[in-house]
């Protein structure tokens, strides 16, 4: 176990050094020259050619990626071209944003998904069945963007229930915070709990088909204890994996529900950085999501171990 | 869980969020406060810097300028008392007298020939180009500042009505270094506060404003909501008193909203078509070569119905680049109708084999594709096969820069001066004229129409560029925005400006 461990942790080293010049060199590839979004509509040559000197933007791309580099090593990201904020900032500033809304999306998504799918399944080809599926194939063919201006206008339009747009700080009014984050966050764990829903099923349908359910079931155990603890446990474990990538799907849907209710978040500080060309915020947003990504798959790694005593001995 | 525990829970679930929910003031209204939605997340808070329209909006708040502009186009004074022309080069500003900036310091003639020095030598300067006719600047007295010209350039002082003319402290300045952006302090009617990139800025009334009787509200937060849609939600919801660039197509819903109401003015821009006429290989099209087909092009297209179509009606088509509020206006160059006998006619004289292939870049936006699709469908009545090219804004920057376009759908601003409007897109050699067009006349009365000061000899030279205009067809103006705010009818006072600009003096806000 501990030297599972060890090997997926040292995996994570050239991953992210991977990601790094990948992104750097995608970067590269984008049409559009930072300087002329930066130098705004008047484009004078000479104000083109001091932004391209400050910005190291004149010299060879291999000394630009180790300059960015070997900053980031000693912790250093840099400042945004377009802003003069420290990148290192922005993304201390945006993080906690995203993390709230992705928490609060995925604890939407397991509370909505996991329950339907068990309901699903111990209802097999019944009514609340098709109900669930129904309601599953709604919330995965909805578009995120669709559904967030629907909520808004319904919401805070018409019924006047909650702010539209914007975010507050869970550390400045928890209140106000819940409100202004729990709408982007039920339009982004949405299209989660109906992933999580169909796997949720067709695990717990494996799982109640299994011996061990029929000698729960001899025994004379309560159907709601067999559910749940003998067949939802072993089905969780594929569970846990998706949700675990799922997690990933958080951090890239935030990027669209983000832009709709016009929280500052991480995702739209990457959209509006590419979309200024302000590489340093871009770099930074990529390589931090990259860790974020890479450790919550090693996180479930864990999890797998602690939910499923046989990989123990692994 | 039984399925009745599972809906327990769910309804006491929800009963919780109620509570939780329930009483929140979440759509606080408070009348010393005055929130506006920005349809952009502003740049560098520094006026040598900033580059951004919505910057200039939080700079009005922040920043006052040596001169401003009226309503009426006019250029009144603001930090400076008066002003005066010595001769053709020479500007002498008078300073008002007992001026603060943010930080308690006086606002000299000393303070102004640092900004203006700044402006003009600082790395990265966004204002360079704009005075770059500045020779020198001479303190005469505290509050007298005399600037020196290299050549007559009428157009300077109205350059000096935005950014260019804003003064900062150079205490300040010296201080905070490459983080004067972070924390700017000018002599405006509201002192920064605070900043978290994409979202909000906030605006703390100055009490040693030398205008703060024209300050009736103690706080603007800008927030910023790209989306066009959202913004008026929140204009809707009342999460926002006012917003800037509502979209023509939600103007129907503001109206029909009690509590709202609307500005819709014209604005300094327009949107037009460059084309490419001597850049590159890209111009050697029977469109970049043939000023027939392009006007073959302008008569083919029905200005009126694709603001129609596009706008719901609602901004001005035009064929010039200066509004029609501007002074230097031609009343005798009037937007054409669509001729297609004409466009047919003149697509025979050209020569050329039908159709006409044109490729026309657009932005990658709703309403610039759509245009563009209708520009396409007009156009091929007339003999055109136009080819839309969507693509992103900054990508198309470049594409314009390094003279990969045949035809490109782009926008401008506009300028106070019509000369802002004009020189840089016209004039042989200049950054903008990326179609790279050149006419020795027009370069003739562009340029004596900057040397020139009185508004009847340069209006009689604008007139006379409209016309060339007209025969060269090397930028194809469609129509000149407008301006549309919307906001609550709480909101009092507000002057519409041409600029776009949302000053805050003489707004209040009722309970």
């Amino acid at each position: 176990m501990r030297g599972h461990l060890g090997i997926r942790i040292l995996q994570v080293v050239p991953t992210l050094l991977l990601v790094s010049i990948y992104v750097f060199c995608l970067q590269q590839l984008m049409p559009g020259d930072p300087a002329l979004v930066l130098a705004g509509e008047e484009r004078d040559p000479q104000v083109l050619a001091q932004i391209r000197a400050e910005l190291w933007l004149d010299r060879p791309l291999v000394i630009q990626y180790f300059h960015w580099i070997g900053n980031v090593l000693t912790g250093d990201f840099g400042f945004s071209w377009r802003i003069r904020q420290p990148v290192a900032m922005l993304i201390g500033q945006k993080l906690p944003v995203t993390l709230q809304l992705g928490s609060m999306a995925f604890i939407i998504a397991i509370s909505i998904g996991v329950p339907m799918g068990i309901i699903s399944a111990v209802n097999k080809n019944g009514f609340l069945d098709y109900l669930a599926n129904g309601i599953g194939l709604a919330g995965l063919s909805t578009p995120n963007f669709w559904l967030g201006i629907m909520l808004i206008l319904l919401v805070s339009v018409q019924l006047g229930w909650l702010p539209p747009s914007g975010y507050v700080p869970l550390s400045e009014d928890w209140r106000q915070s819940l409100a202004t984050t729990i709408m982007p966050a039920f339009v982004l764990g949405n299209a989660i709990a109906a992933v999580l829903m169909r796997h949720t099923r067709s695990a717990m349908l494996t799982a109640l088909e299994q011996d061990y359910v029929r000698t729960a079931r001899a025994k004379g155990l309560r159907e709601w204890t067999v559910v749940i603890h003998h067949a939802l446990r072993n089905a969780l474990v594929p569970v846990v994996t998706l949700g675990a990538l799922e997690l990933g799907t958080l951090l890239s849907g935030a990027v669209l529900t983000e832009q709709v209710f016009s929280v500052p978040g991480f995702g739209k500080l990457i959209v509006d950085a590419v979309f200024n060309r302000d590489y340093p915020v871009v770099q930074g947003v990529v390589l931090v999501t990259a860790t974020v990504y890479v450790s919550l798959n090693l996180i479930a790694d864990v999890l797998y171990v602690l939910i499923n005593p046989r990989l123990r001995g692994a | 869980m039984t399925r009745p525990s599972l809906l327990a829970t769910a309804l006491l679930a929800a009963a919780l969020a109620s509570l939780v929910l329930a009483p929140l003031p979440a759509l606080a209204q408070d009348s010393s406060t005055l929130r506006i939605g920005l349809a952009d997340d502003p740049d560098l808070l520094d006026p040598t810097l900033g580059r951004s329209f919505v910057g200039r909006i939080v700079f009005a708040g922040l920043c006052d300028k040596l001169v401003d502009i009226d309503a009426n186009l006019n250029i009144v004074p603001q930090l400076a008392a008066s002003y005066a022309w010595t001769d053709s080069k020479t500007l002498v500003f008078k300073l008002r007298p007992g001026v603060k900036f943010h930080d308690g310091t006086d606002l000299d003639a000393a303070a102004v020939k640092f900004s203006m020095e700044r402006h003009l030598t600082m790395p990265g300067s966004a204002r360079r180009g704009e005075i770059s006719t500045l020779d020198r600047v001479e303190v005469v007295d505290p509050l007298t500042v005399r600037m020196v010209l290299k050549t007559p350039t009428a157009p300077f002082l109205a350059a000096l009505t935005d950014r260019a003319g804003m003064i900062i402290s150079p205490k300040a300045a010296e201080a905070a270094g490459k983080d004067f952006p972070n924390k700017p302090v000018c002599a405006g009617p509201y002192k920064f506060v605070e900043r978290v990139a994409q979202d909000h800025i906030t605006l703390e009334r100055f009490d040693g404003y030398w205008n703060a009787a024209a300050i009736k509200i103690n706080r603007i937060i800008y927030r910023t909501v790209i989306d066009p849609s959202v913004r008026n939600a929140n204009l809707q919801a009342g999460a926002l008193d006012m917003a800037e660039r509502i979209q023509p197509t939600d103007v129907d819903a503001i109206r029909k909203n009690a509590k709202l109401a609307l500005a819709v003015y014209d604005g300094l821009g327009y949107q037009g078509i460059t084309f490419n006429v001597g850049h590159g290989d890209r111009s050697k099209t029977p469109l970049g070569q043939s000023a027939l087909v392009r006007q073959a092009l302008d008569a083919a297209i029905d200005r009126e119905a694709l603001v129609q179509v596009v706008y719901a009606g609602m901004f001005t088509p035009s064929a010039q680049a200066i509004p029609s509020a501007s002074p230097f206006y031609d009343p005798s160059t009037p937007a054409p109708k669509r001729d297609l006998a004409r466009a047919k006619k003149l697509l025979a004289e050209s020569g050329m084999k039908l159709p006409v292939t044109v490729e026309l870049t657009v932005t990658n936006s709703a309403d610039q594709v759509q245009t563009g699709e209708v520009i396409q469908s007009m156009a091929s009545e007339a003999g055109f096969d136009v080819k839309v090219r969507a693509m992103e804004f900054a990508a198309s920057l470049d594409a314009d820069d390094r003279g990969d376009f045949a035809a490109h759908l782009i926008g401008w601003s506009g300028r106070a001066d019509a000369d802002g409007n004009l020189y840089n897109f016209l004039h042989t050699g200049t950054p903008l004229n990326v179609g790279r067009y050149s006419s020795k006349d027009v370069d003739g009365w562009l340029d004596e129409a900057r040397a020139v000061t009185d508004v009847k000899s340069r209006q009689a030279l604008y007139a006379k560029v409209a016309k060339a205009h007209i025969a060269d067809v090397p930028l194809m103006y469609l129509y000149i925005n407008k301006w549309i705010t919307g906001m609550s009818t709480r909101v009092e006072g507000y002057i519409p400006v041409a600029d776009g600009i949302i000053r805050p003096q003489g707004i209040t806000l009722a309970k």
